[in-house]
C-alpha cells in the first residue's frame, strides 16, 4: 500500500509539471489559435533563469592565498562571492542558498519578455498559416534557443539545489516520507494555476480574454483590441512554462534538453484534456502522470513489461476512441 | 536496319560507365595504393569522431581539445606532453615517418549512424587514415564496424562495455579504456571492505549495451563475494526522471543501490535518489549505500554536492601522482587552463599510442600497425605497466576505485582515488563468458 501511495505522490508532482506546461499550451492554442512547439523551450529557459540568478550571485572576486596550490602547483586563487562581501558571509550564504525560488522574481518579468518578443517577432507572422507551418517554425524555433543555452552554459547538467531547509524528506502521510521539495514543486504548481484561473475568471481582463476565446469576432466588434490582449496571454504562457521550469531545476538539474523531454508528453497532455481546455490540461496532467506512476509499480511492470514507458499513449489512444475531444474538449475545436 | 549508335547516346554511355567505374573508391582506394588512404604527401590525417552536439558534447570537446594537444606534441610543438614519458621513444616530434600531422573532426552526435557517416565522410572525402574518438559504446561497435570494412584503423575512445572488445571486436579496432567487467572486478574488492558481505543490492540499469554488460559485471562480481541482486530494473535511456523507480528501493529490501547510469542518465538518477533520502537511509540494519560503477569528473561536476561519499570507478584522474599524468596535467592544464578529464586522457593516448605504433612499424599499413599494437607493452602514459593484448586489442592496465570527495578543495577536485586495483586483479582469460560470442578477424587494409 505505501508503495501505492508513494507512486501516486510521484505522480502528483510529475503531474504538476505536465499541467504547468500543457495549461500554457493550451492558453496559446485557446487564445492565439497556434500550436506552439516551442513550449518546452519556455519551460527550459525556465530552468536556466535560475542557473543564471544562482551564477549571478556566486560571481566572485579571487585572492592568491599562498598556503594554498592550484592543480598545476601554483599558488590557488581564492573565490568570494561578491553577496557575501556585501551582505556578511552569513547572508550571502542565505542568499545564495535561496537562488531558486528568488529566481521567480527574476524569471517573471524575462519570459514575459520573451512571450513577447516571441510572439510579436515571429509568431504573429504565422496566424493565418496552417498548423503544420506553425509547428514546423515554432520547433524549429525551439532548437534555436536550446543550441543557444547550449552555447553559453553547455550539454552537461547544472545542478540548482534547493536551498537546505527545504531539501532532504518529510513525512507527508504517518510512515509515508517524500522528498520535501518535491511537495512544494505540488503546492507551487496548484498555486500557479489557481493564479491563472483566478485571472481569467475574476478580472475584467480576464473576462475580455475569455470572451476572445469563444468568439473572437464578436469581441473586435465591440471595439476591443482582443490582438493586444491575446499577445499578452502568450507572455503569461510563457511566464507559466518559465516558472515551471525555475522551480523544476532542483528536481532534476537543468539541461538544455529538458523542454524537449516534456514537449511531446505536454502536447499528448493537452490533447487529451482536449485542445483549447482549460480546466482539461490541469485535469489530464496530474492524471497522466499519476498513470505513469502507477505503471512503474513493480507487479505491473512485471506482468506487463514496458507498460510505464507507453501508458501515456495508450491512455490518449483510448480517450481519442472514445472522446475524440478530448476528457473536456470543447465542439469545433481543431475539428 | 538502322544503326541506333549516336554519337550523344555513346558519350552518355561513356559517362555512365566512366561514374560506375570510378564510384566505389573508398574501399578500394587507387590500385596504386598498398591500403587505404596511403599518405603519399608530406602530411597524413587522423580523423577525430567526437559528439561536438548532443548530450556528452562538453565530454567530446575536452576530447577534441586532448587530440589537438596531441597532434602539437606528435608535431613538436609545447612541452612535448606524455612523449616525454612514455616507454617507446620512437616518437620523435617531426610527425609520424616524418609527415606533418593534420587531422580533421567529426560529430558523432551520440548517434550511431550520424558518427559512421562522419567517419566514412573523413576516410571518403578527407583521406584520414586512422579513426579516433567517441563518448558512448553504441558508437564505438558502430565506427569500429565501418572502419574494419574501410580498412582503416580505430583507436576507440570512452567506450566501457564488454561488447566493444567482447562480441563485436574487430582485428582494426583498439581500446584503451577499461570496460565494465574491470570496473566490477575493481569495485568489489573495495566494496567488500567497505560495506561487507552480506548486502542486498538493487540494480537500475540503463537499457542498452553499455549497461547491460555493466550491470551483469557488477552482479557477477558482488555476488560471487556474498551480496545477493534482489532487482534489477531497466530505464530506458531517454529517462529524465527516476523518481518513479527509485521511489520503490527503500522498501524493496535491498541496502544498497547501483546506479548503472552514465551522463544525464546517472546526474538524474543519483540526484533523485539522494532526493529520497537513500543516501542518509537504514535497511536492515545498515547504512544504505549507493554505488556508481563508472565515474567520470564532468558528469561528477553535474551531480554536485550528491556525489559526496559514492563510491565508483575511473579509468584515470588528474590528481595521479606518475610522471606520466603529472606530464599530461601540466600540459593540458597550461594550455586550457583546467585539468584534463579521463576522456581527454585516454583520447590522447590512443593518438600516441596509433604514432608510435606506425613509427615502430615503419609503415602506415593498418596490418603493420595492428602487428606493432598486439601484445604491445608500454608504460609512462598515466596508468603504470600496460598490455595491449593480442586476442581482444583490449588494454590491460590498473584501475582506479574513486569515491566522491567530502570537502572539495575546487572545482576540480571531486573524487578522490581510494584505491588503485592492479592490473593482474582486472585481467580477465580472452575466451571468458562475458566477452564471448564474436571474432577477431584479420586485419583489413583496404585496397
Amino acid at each position: 500500500m505505501d508503495a501505492i501511495i508513494l507512486q501516486i505522490l510521484n505522480g502528483l508532482d510529475k503531474g504538476s509539471a505536465y499541467a504547468l506546461i500543457a495549461l500554457g499550451l493550451t492558453l496559446i492554442f485557446g487564445t492565439l489559435g497556434v500550436v506552439n512547439f516551442a513550449h518546452g523551450a519556455l519551460f527550459m529557459i525556465g530552468a536556466f533563469c535560475a542557473v543564471t540568478l544562482q551564477r549571478l550571485f556566486n560571481l566572485s572576486y579571487e585572492t592568491i592565498d599562498p598556503t594554498k596550490t592550484d592543480f598545476l602547483g601554483n599558488p590557488a586563487k581564492v573565490k568570494t562571492p561578491y553577496v557575501e562581501s556585501w551582505f556578511g558571509p552569513e547572508t550571502g550564504a542565505a542568499i545564495i542558498d535561496w537562488s531558486v525560488p528568488l529566481a521567480i522574481l527574476f524569471a517573471i518579468p524575462i519570459m514575459l519578455l520573451i512571450g513577447y518578443v516571441m510572439e510579436r517577432g515571429l509568431i504573429k507572422h504565422f496566424y493565418k498559416r496552417p498548423h503544420a507551418d506553425q509547428i514546423l517554425v515554432t520547433f524549429g524555433l525551439a532548437i534555436v534557443l536550446q543550441e543557444i543555452i547550449k552555447y553559453f552554459y553547455g550539454a552537461n547538467p547544472i545542478q540548482t539545489p534547493a536551498p537546505e531547509a527545504l531539501s532532504g524528506i518529510v513525512e507527508v502521510l504517518p510512515g509515508i516520507f517524500y522528498p520535501a521539495w518535491r511537495v512544494v514543486y505540488f503546492c507551487f504548481s496548484l498555486v500557479v494555476i489557481g493564479g491563472v484561473f483566478a485571472f481569467l475568471q475574476f478580472t475584467t481582463f480576464g473576462m475580455v480574454v475569455r470572451a476572445g476565446m469563444a468568439d473572437r469576432e464578436t469581441v473586435g466588434l465591440l471595439g476591443i483590441d482582443i490582438d493586444k490582449r491575446f499577445t499578452l496571454m502568450f507572455g503569461l504562457a510563457a511566464s507559466v512554462a518559465g516558472l515551471a521550469g525555475v522551480m523544476y531545476g532542483p528536481i532534476n538539474a537543468p539541461n538544455y534538453h529538458m523542454g524537449m523531454d516534456f514537449l511531446v508528453l505536454s502536447f499528448v497532455v493537452v490533447v487529451v484534456g482536449g485542445m483549447g481546455s482549460l480546466p482539461g490540461a490541469v485535469l489530464a496532467g496530474f492524471l497522466l502522470g499519476v498513470l505513469e506512476s502507477l505503471a512503474s509499480l513493480e507487479a505491473v511492470i512485471s506482468a506487463i513489461p514496458g507498460i510505464n514507458q507507453i501508458i501515456i499513449y495508450l491512455v490518449a489512444i483510448v480517450i481519442l476512441l472514445t472522446r475524440p475531444r478530448g476528457l473536456m474538449g470543447r465542439k469545433g475545436v481543431m475539428e | 536496319m538502322s544503326n541506333n549508335l549516336t554519337r550523344r547516346g555513346v558519350l552518355k554511355s561513356g559517362a555512365v560507365a566512366g561514374a560506375g567505374v570510378a564510384l566505389p573508391t573508398i574501399f578500394t582506394a587507387s590500385s596504386a595504393s598498398a591500403f587505404t588512404n596511403e599518405p603519399t604527401g608530406s602530411n597524413v590525417v587522423l580523423g577525430f569522431n567526437v559528439p561536438q552536439t548532443g548530450p556528452y558534447a562538453d565530454e567530446g570537446a575536452d576530447e577534441l581539445r586532448a587530440y589537438e594537444l596531441a597532434v602539437e606534441h606528435l608535431n613538436g610543438g609545447g612541452d612535448g606532453g606524455m612523449m616525454g614519458t612514455f616507454s617507446s621513444k620512437a616518437l620523435d616530434g617531426t610527425g609520424i615517418l616524418g609527415k606533418k600531422v593534420d587531422y580533421v573532426t567529426g560529430d558523432t552526435q551520440t548517434k550511431s549512424d550520424a558518427a559512421r557517416a562522419s567517419a566514412k565522410s573523413m576516410i571518403e572525402k578527407d583521406g584520414a587514415i586512422m579513426i579516433t574518438g567517441g563518448s558512448s559504446s553504441g558508437v564505438a561497435v558502430a565506427v569500429q564496424g565501418l572502419c574494419q570494412e574501410a580498412g582503416v584503423i580505430f583507436m576507440a575512445g570512452l567506450t566501457h562495455s564488454n561488447d566493444t572488445t567482447g562480441k563485436d571486436k574487430k582485428a582494426n579496432g583498439f581500446r584503451h579504456f577499461f570496460n565494465g567487467y574491470m570496473s566490477a572486478a575493481a569495485l568489489a574488492p573495495v566494496l567488500k571492505n567497505l560495506y561487507g558481505t552480506d548486502r542486498k543490492a538493487y540494480h537500475l540499469t540503463a537499457d542498452y549495451t553499455w549497461g547491460w554488460t555493466q550491470q551483469e559485471s557488477i552482479a557477477a562480481a558482488t555476488e560471487a563475494m556474498g551480496w545477493e541482486t534482489v532487482n534489477n530494473v531497466l530505464t530506458p535511456l531517454a529517462a529524465t526522471d527516476f523518481s518513479s523507480y527509485i521511489a520503490p528501493v527503500k522498501d524493496s529490501g535491498a541496502d544498497v543501490l547501483v546506479l548503472n547510469h552514465y551522463g544525464g542518465n546517472m546526474v538524474n538518477s543519483l540526484t533523485n535518489a539522494v532526493q529520497f533520502g537513500l543516501r542518509n537511509a537504514q535497511a536492515n540494519g545498515k547504512n544504505f549505500e549507493i554505488v556508481v560503477p563508472l565515474f567520470s569528473r564532468l558528469m561528477a561536476r553535474g551531480a554536485g554536492e550528491n556525489i559526496k561519499g559514492i563510491v565508483g570507478s575511473t579509468n584515470w584522474h588528474w590528481s595521479l601522482q606518475d610522471e606520466g599524468s603529472k606530464a599530461f596535467v601540466k600540459s593540458f592544464g597550461t594550455k586550457y587552463g583546467f585539468p584534463p578529464s579521463q576522456a581527454a586522457h585516454t583520447c590522447y593516448v590512443q593518438t600516441l599510442l596509433y604514432a608510435d605504433a606506425v613509427q615502430r612499424a615503419g609503415s602506415f599499413n593498418p596490418c603493420a600497425v595492428v602487428e606493432a599494437l598486439e601484445g604491445f607493452e608500454f608504460d609512462g602514459m598515466g596508468n603504470g605497466p600496460t598490455l595491449y593484448r593480442a586476442e581482444d586489442h583490449q588494454c590491460f592496465k590498473d584501475v582506479l576505485v574513486v569515491k566522491g570527495k567530502e570537502n572539495p578543495t575546487s572545482e576540480f577536485d571531486l573524487l578522490e582515488v581510494v584505491e588503485v586495483t592492479p592490473a593482474s586483479q582486472v585481467t580477465y582469460a580472452p575466451d571468458h563468458p562475458m566477452f564471448a560470442g564474436g571474432a577477431l578477424g584479420t586485419c583489413n587494409p583496404g585496397a
